[in-house]
């Protein structure tokens, strides 16, 4: 047999015949041509079944020509990368293509599942709400189990999808969707006017309807204007044209989105999809519209499909959809396809036209006849025809062929229309839902507004092209709009069904006729509601097709006109839109700016283990030969409180502050009081939101008079700036205050351990760091290891400590040189995690305790509390529920059992049998102390202060632990903080 | 994607920009003076209108800036938008 028995011998203006690709599906080696789609391919060879569908396994052809495509569900790809629910129409064929119809085992051709086709009567409507309910306990142990297996689409894929996927931005004067006569039209216009257009269409080649029937524009052939005018336009520096690219999504203020798929012939790097988000002053939506099938029985049978499809698969591939074929349908374009398909070698058994009065000599016609039943069970064998007036006595016409072309009219893609919040309006006579009033700046234009006639839509296309161009500041355009002789409106008489049996209406989801009369007969009257309850529309194909039929069977169920009954709402994407393409950018390597330290470079050739803080990576410890993790922590902690140690704590934010006001300021940002500070002294600061909550803590140094230099927690930086310019934005502008980020400006190392004075004394000789001249919390201006530095006396880690900051571009130099002067000091660095262990020692707190719902009380800070009452957030710590009995607060936990080691997530807990109870409180912090020589932990809870000594249980229920701890103050380590003063 | 015109740095993406809540009320000049009632009112009770009002969005990742927009909070539509710090 010939590889390709339904390829004509010519024609095909898509395909290359010069180049064969071979394909497989299912399993079985096919061929086809370069520029044939997948579809395509498998007409030419003669493959009618191409998937089953979603609920009675019934057989499944190719339907459609395009995105609309209802029936045609594939997979390509083997195993853990498979891409399932893919349409055929839109596959293009490459060689070596593998591709599977869906919903089926083995094989579309052999499917066990199609049995229950035969007892279809257990799956009516809405049967996923009604049967397999009893009795419950078979639910997990039968029908759940069987129902997956047989329900709905494609594999997901185990692995990781490999492909290059990405996202752009544009902005653009006039976005046209779609590149059919009318889009063409419209950028041609709006281009000559010299507007930034872009021109975005779904299919491989600009043409739209004319790519699927020949046309005539100007004096020549259709779709030779159309590449004269693409041609101008891609010579045009103002204009960009997007092939493969839909125009899936109208967002808020024209915001548009586009999918451009790569094509076959892509250079290597081009993204599989790359989506482009368009700022469009102007969008013109020309995107078309979509053929409507007709209702009759076994309307879903491979070999009945759109007859501008059937005529599409000649013209542009040269590919039979049949040999025989019977055209049905309610409008003139029949006759078009039933002498484009004899043409291509098609021999027309009959043209069935709904209409009484038309015909057509050269035709083999039926006028006021229509498709009574499809015959035939795995594919058509022919067609019973019947007239439409219902005269009785009338007796079917048994017709052999093994194709249907059926032509239901159009429905125009008012999608992008509705997506931006236009209007709807139905014209009853034509039978249209057609775009009304406009929801944001666009304008539709073509078959998208109603127009089907070649003339029409290229009047229209550049009408709208001339006005989207002035409505974004464009002159008129030279030139006349361009014409074309087919001047036929070729509008359909609403007709939709004849005859009884099974009348698919949503060949995807398997919605009948009679599924839809089902759910009105049981109450169902808002089409939204119909939907959701038949899955009418609900498959990947949106409904394209099948939305009309289905609203103008659910009116005529429950007796209403079909403009009261509304359409459903069409939601963004128009098709559907990769997963991957969507988390392009936002997974993986390069999602986020990776922030470093200045002696970031050091501490990676030291082989230190790396934490995430924000955005930035911190060294979390480093690793010592012979030690685990916790001894290696352990280590840095003992020699820091023995000796000396350093850290790097560039990654707090700094903020400068200066001006007349900043003191006053500064009183009414933070809790306690800043203004009485002297120059040359800092202080703890603590800030509270404006709900009494403590937001963020750190230190306030006074450089002079009306110059503070203040850092932030590393997590709350960004928060913390935005809130400062928040208040002297909008709150209190008529203060004099400048406060600029300089985080990126300083670098800064603390040095911790009794051993820091000698080491800062002998790095900085001309500074005087007895602790007379250089008390606590003092700051000075001093030379460092040679460099420019503030040094702060200060301490996070309870022992006598100094940070030192120098300019960024310094901090490398900085870092190594006091390293280098540290040798003879035993100088250890330490990462976040000794940081940690030593701030649990000392009962500091961070954002595990201050979480957004503890006051400075709670943590034990509120003596703190002395600033003016108009400060942020003083007000509400005298509401009554911040000043009750019963408020968690901040305590210690020192575990009794010294092997213990607390899991994360422990709650505080006052029995240890793990029987559900409220619990005491949560452990917020915890690590394993050295100093102490056991577990310990901090903890809010409920009344904590009152319960110092008592015995609770830390516990985890989700690890079954649970272990005896006694309540203690939170300060484990030196209360008096005689360590400090060194 | 809201496109807000910022007085500085011209139209630009939402996405540049942290939403800042509801500008309609003013923070009391006195706080210590205010009632119970009146500083709760003042801190949780908003009104969230369907239609238009007006808001704080702080240009994040452009000037910095705070501006006070008016915006339809069903249509999305702008109103006016002007520096919160005249």
């Amino acid at each position: 047999m010939r590889r390709q028995p339904f390829r004509a011998a010519e024609g095909g203006h898509l395909i290359d015949r010069s180049e064969p690709l071979r394909f497989d599906f299912d399993g079985h080696r096919q061929e086809g041509y370069r520029g044939d789609s997948l579809a395509s391919g498998l007409l030419a060879a003669g493959v009618r079944i191409v998937a089953r569908s979603f609920k009675y396994h019934r057989p499944r052809g190719v339907w459609g020509f395009g995105s609309e495509e209802p029936g045609a569900m594939v997979a390509t790809g083997v195993r853990e990368e498979v891409r399932p629910n893919l349409k055929a129409t839109e596959i293009e064929l490459a060689d070596g293509l593998m591709a599977f119809g869906q919903n089926a085992w083995p094989s579309v051709a052999w499917d066990l599942g199609a049995a229950v086709g035969m007892a279809g009567n257990v799956l009516p409507a809405g049967f996923y709400y009604k049967t397999f309910m009893w009795p419950p306990r078979w639910w997990l142990a039968l029908y759940e189990p069987v129902l997956r297996r047989m329900a709905g689409f494609g594999p997901a894929p185990s692995a990781p999808d490999g492909a290059f996927y990405a996202k752009r931005r544009m902005h653009a004067d006039v976005l046209v969707a779609g590149g059919g006569p009318a889009g063409v039209a419209a950028a041609l216009a709006a281009a000559r006017a010299g507007a930034k257009v872009v021109l975005a269409d779904e299919n491989v080649r600009f043409g739209g309807g004319l790519l699927r029937a020949p046309g005539e524009i100007g004096e020549s052939d259709g779709l030779a204007w159309i590449d004269a005018a693409i041609g101008e336009l891609e010579a045009m520096a103002n204009v960009r044209l997007l092939r493969r690219a839909t125009v899936t999504g109208y967002y808020d203020h024209n915001l548009l989105l586009v999918a451009e798929r790569a094509g076959g012939d892509a250079a290597p790097g081009t993204p599989e999809t790359r989506l482009w988000f368009v700022r469009a002053r102007e969008a013109v939506i020309a995107a078309g519209a979509h053929e409507r099938p007709l209702l009759f029985a076994g309307n879903d049978r491979p070999g009945v499909m759109s007859a501008s499809a059937a005529g599409g698969y000649a013209h542009a591939y040269g590919v039979l959809a049949g040999q025989r074929a019977v055209i049905a349908g309610n409008n003139d374009s029949i006759y078009a396809v039933a002498r484009l398909l004899r043409g291509a070698g098609v021999s027309i058994a009959a043209v069935a036209d709904a209409r009484a009065e038309s015909g057509a000599r050269d035709l083999p016609c039926r006028p006021g006849r229509t498709v009574e039943r499809a015959l035939g069970s795995r594919r058509v064998r022919g067609a019973l025809l019947r007239r439409t007036d219902g005269r009785a006595g009338d007796r079917s016409e048994r017709i052999a062929c093994d194709l249907v072309a059926v032509a239901g009219g159009w429905s125009p893609a008012v999608h992008l229309h509705t997506q931006a919040r236009g209007s709807l309006s139905y014209d009853e006579e034509r039978g249209l839902v057609l775009p009304d009033r406009p929801g944001g700046a666009n304008r539709s234009a073509g078959a998208a507004a109603g127009r089907f006639d070649l003339d029409g839509c290229l009047a229209e296309g550049w009408a709208a092209g001339v006005a989207a161009a002035a409505a974004s500041g464009h002159e008129r355009p030279a030139g006349e709009p361009p014409r074309s002789p087919d001047r036929v409106a070729g509008d359909a008489p609403v007709f939709w069904r004849i005859g009884a049996g099974k009348q698919f209406v949503d060949l995807q989801y398997d919605v009948t006729a009679a599924d839809v009369e089902l759910a009105a007969r049981e109450g169902y009257r808002s089409v939204e509601h119909v939907k959701r309850y038949t899955a009418l529309g609900m498959g990947t194909d949106q409904g394209k097709t099948s939305g009309m039929a289905g609203l103008v069977l659910l009116s005529e169920a429950i007796g209403r006109p079909v403009a009261r009954t509304g359409t459903t709402t069409f939601r963004p994407p128009y098709t559907p839109v990769p997963m991957a393409a969507m988390a392009a950018g936002l997974i993986g390597e390069g999602r986020d700016a990776l922030r470093r330290t200045a002696a970031d470079d050091w501490h990676e050739a030291r082989g230190a283990v790396f934490t995430a803080a924000g955005l930035w990576r911190r060294p979390s410890y480093y690793p010592r030969e012979g030690m685990d993790e916790e001894e290696a922590i352990s280590a840095e902690v003992r020699e820091v409180r023995a000796g000396v140690g350093i850290v790097d704590v560039g990654t707090l934010g700094k903020v400068d502050v200066q001006g007349r006001d900043a003191a006053a300021f500064l009183d009414l940002v933070y809790a306690n009081r800043i203004s009485t500070l002297k120059a040359g002294r800092g202080r703890y600061g603590l800030m509270l939101r404006e709900d009494g909550r403590v937001f963020d803590d750190g230190v306030v140094m006074r450089l002079g008079e009306n110059h503070f230099y203040l850092t932030t927690t590393t997590a709350q930086h960004h928060a913390a700036m935005q809130h400062m310019e928040f208040l002297l934005q909008t709150v209190w502008p008529e203060l004099e205050v400048y406060a600029t980020d300089v985080s990126e400006h300083w670098f800064a190392a603390a040095l911790a351990g009794p051993g820091s004075r000698a080491l800062l004394g002998e790095v900085a000789p001309g500074l005087d760091v007895s602790d007379e001249a250089f008390p606590m919390m003092a700051v000075r201006a001093a030379t460092v290891a040679g460099l420019s530095a503030l040094v702060f006396r200060m301490s996070y880690s309870g022992e006598l400590s100094y940070e030192i900051a120098a300019p960024a571009d310094h901090g490398l130099a900085l870092w190594t040189r006091l390293l280098t002067a540290g040798r003879e000091h035993g100088l250890t660095p330490y990462g976040t995690e000794a940081m940690g262990v030593m701030r649990i020692e000392k009962g500091h707190v961070t954002h595990a305790e201050a979480d957004g719902r503890t006051t400075p009380d709670d943590l034990g800070l509120g003596r703190m509390v002395n600033a003016g009452r108009r400060s942020i957030g003083r007000r509400s710590l005298d509401l009554p529920a911040l000043c009750r009995k019963g408020r968690q607060q901040l305590v210690g936990l020192a575990v009794i059992d010294p092997e213990a080691r607390i899991p994360p997530g422990c709650q505080v807990a006052e029995r240890d049998d793990m029987r559900p109870a409220a619990p005491l409180g949560h452990v917020t912090s915890f690590c394993y102390s050295p100093t102490l020589g056991r577990a310990i932990a901090l903890a809010l809870v409920e009344n904590g202060r009152s319960r110092i000594g008592q015995t609770v249980y830390v516990a985890s229920p989700v690890t079954g632990l649970a272990m005896a701890a006694e309540i203690v103050p939170p300060v484990f380590y030196d209360a008096e903080g005689t360590r400090l003063r060194g | 994607m809201l496109l807000i015109p910022c007085p500085f740095c011209g139209d630009r993406d939402e996405t540049e920009f942290a939403y800042g809540g509801d500008a309609g009320t003013e923070r009391p000049a006195d706080p210590g003076a205010a009632t119970d009632e009146a500083w709760t009112d003042y801190l949780c009770f908003h009104d969230n209108p369907k239609g238009p009002h007006r808001e704080f969005w702080f240009h994040r990742d452009g000037c910095r800036r705070w501006l006070t927009v008016e915006r339809d909070t069903h249509t999305h539509e702008l109103g006016a938008v002007r520096l919160s710090r005249p």
